[in-house]
């Protein structure tokens, strides 16, 4: 078995070899040609100027992202919030950061008791491998917080 | 796309209180503002969708605000709790300050 | 290179086969037809559910542009492509599953890109729509979306043997300078990886495809134009002899295989 993965390794790079060489510069830009460099510090000071000086607390946050994103274009994210959504007692908004971006803010959504559940899904693009962080403000001022790392192989070739 | 078009599912019948979902998908480029130009190296003006208003019989029920992240001809889906027959209203606002808007009935029993 | 390039190739057949064994109970369900298994089997289950969902695929967009256009009338006579076809569910059933066809007026093989263009500029006297605009892009997708399920199905014979020998020979010619052909990679290393990418066996039945790396949906000479381009060879021109018969070809590998309109590929 182990010397099949090492073959396998073997034919995998001499492919990659001859595909790669100019397509990977081509791949690095096509994504989001970076002009400001990410920083972590932008999405922590982000939840702390969103928490203002409350607690941060985890638990109620189910954040649904694929563990390998196949394309950082197109990244499925799905989070939901276990909340009763009632008029005393709902969410508020969910905040969405992926750390990674140069600009680390994604999306936000803001819910109201008529939403019946505090549950949405977008797409995003990830520039990198990185955290994505959603924040979840309810109605009675508490913050919580859940984080999940997605590994982004970004597709240079096949034209 | 020349003409910006949108798509919007809900279940066509839904019984009273329970809670549907919704989902849409609109047809936009979502220009990041991050991107240069290939040739000119000149950063490319940000034109995205910024936000995403759903209105059930007159009243706003959920909202979302979009940066550059959004990836291009978005998808959203969201959830509604179903009170009485009307209408759904679901209006995006792009960075150009248009409003795109599309409506659909549902019927709750 | 080109030496150490079929060594490694060696290598990866061999490997391939042990490991078929181990996966051979997988069951692709309707996106396999004998040996052939479309794109969709290759692709991730995120993209996969991406296509699944006509509400969650951002090409059903394009589909629909396609509608209004089909009941739009242009053009000098006036008429619409549903003032002669009517109900494309019906009229265009087969279409997507049997393009490129032989004309025989024009003495060659024709795909839809332009038998569509051919309505509009001889029936209805319209301008032709351009290869990847969105309105040519619109009818391609709407027009092959109603031919989903149905079995790629080219006819090959007759008086299409010749454009088909011709698109056989491009598909297996090695080209560009890293010397390679399109068998090289989709029909010897299918299931192998080059690079971040799995290769398929570059299958047709899902075109024109979303790509999440366009961000929107494309035509299948722009994919080979994308896989010309990759291992440094000129690419042709959109709806260019060879391409036409090359599409004929590559349609004919994955005979057998549903029509899946538009499919959604990284
Ligand atoms: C004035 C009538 C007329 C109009 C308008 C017209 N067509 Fe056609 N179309 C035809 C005829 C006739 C044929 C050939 C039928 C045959 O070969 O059996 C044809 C064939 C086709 C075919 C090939 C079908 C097949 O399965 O081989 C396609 C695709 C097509 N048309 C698409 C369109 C589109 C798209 C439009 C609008 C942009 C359009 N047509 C407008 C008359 C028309
Ligand atoms: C260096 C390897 C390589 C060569 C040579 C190559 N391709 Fe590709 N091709 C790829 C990769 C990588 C992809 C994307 C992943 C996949 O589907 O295989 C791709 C994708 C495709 C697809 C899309 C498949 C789908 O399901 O959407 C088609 C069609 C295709 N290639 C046709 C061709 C043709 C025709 C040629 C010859 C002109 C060719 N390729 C040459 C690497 C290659």
């Amino acid at each position: 078995m182990q010397s099949q993965k090492n073959k396998i390794q073997v034919s995998r790079r001499d492919i990659l070899n001859y595909t790669s060489a100019g397509i990977l510069a081509a791949a690095g830009i096509s994504l989001f040609g970076s002009i400001v460099k990410a920083d972590k510090k932008m999405t922590v000071h982000a939840v702390s100027k969103l928490a203002g000086g409350k607690e941060i607390m985890s638990g109620k946050i189910t954040l649904e992202l694929p563990q390998i994103a196949e394309n950082g274009n197109t990244v499925p994210l799905s989070v939901e919030v276990d909340s009763p959504m009632t008029d005393a007692d709902y969410v508020k908004s969910v905040h969405i950061f992926a750390e990674g971006n140069p600009e680390p803010s994604v999306a936000s959504f803001h819910f109201t008791p008529a939403s019946g559940v505090a549950k949405a899904s977008v797409r995003m693009r990830l520039a990198k491998t990185q955290n994505v962080v959603a924040v979840a403000e309810m109605s009675n001022g508490s913050i919580f917080q859940a984080t999940t790392e997605v590994k982004v192989t970004i597709g240079g070739c096949g034209g | 796309m020349a003409k910006v078009k949108a798509r919007v599912k809900v279940p066509k019948k839904v019984a009273k209180g329970e809670i549907f979902e919704v989902k849409s998908l609109i047809s936009h480029k979502m220009e990041s503002g991050q991107r240069k130009h290939k040739k000119t190296g000149e950063k490319i003006p940000r034109q995205i969708i910024n936000k995403f208003v759903c209105t059930y019989n007159g009243k706003a029920v959920f909202s979302s605000d979009w940066h550059g992240a959004v990836s291009a001809n978005p998808y959203l889906s969201f959830h509604v709790k179903a009170v009485d027959s009307g209408s759904l209203d679901l209006a995006w606002t792009d960075d150009s300050g248009a409003v795109y808007k599309k409506t659909t009935k549902i019927t709750v029993t | 290179m080109r030496n150490l390039y079929i060594a490694a190739l060696g290598v990866a057949a061999m490997t391939v086969t042990s490991i078929g064994t181990v996966f051979a109970a997988e069951d692709y369900g309707k996106y396999q037809v004998e040996d052939r298994r479309s794109g969709y089997t290759y692709a991730a289950k995120e993209t996969q559910a991406i296509q699944d969902d006509n509400f969650e695929n951002p090409a059903m967009l394009w589909v629909d542009d396609g509608s209004v256009l089909w009941e739009q009338a242009e053009g000098e006579v006036g008429k619409a492509c549903a003032s002669c076809h009517e109900d494309a569910a019906d009229s265009m059933k087969m279409t997507g599953a049997e393009y490129p066809k032989h004309n025989p007026k024009l003495g060659k093989m024709q795909n839809l890109e332009q038998r569509i263009n051919q309505c509009r500029t001889e029936n209805m006297k319209a301008k032709p729509f351009k290869y990847e605009s969105a309105e040519m892009l619109g009818m391609t997708t709407f027009v092959r979306h109603q031919s989903n399920g149905q079995a790629m199905s080219v006819k090959v014979d007759g008086e299409v043997a010749p454009f088909f020998k011709k698109g056989e020979a491009f598909y297996n010619q090695r080209r560009g300078q890293l010397d390679m052909s399109c068998k090289n990679c989709h029909g010897d290393n299918s299931g192998n990886m080059a690079r971040a990418n799995m290769l398929s066996e570059g299958q047709s039945n899902g075109f024109p495809t979303y790509r999440l790396k366009w961000q929107k949906p494309g035509s299948i000479h722009r994919r080979f134009r994308g896989c010309n381009k990759n291992i440094r060879a000129k690419p042709f021109g959109y709806g260019s002899e060879e391409y036409v018969n090359l599409e004929l070809y590559v349609a004919w590998r994955g005979r057998g295989l549903p029509v899946e309109t538009p499919a959604v590929r990284n």
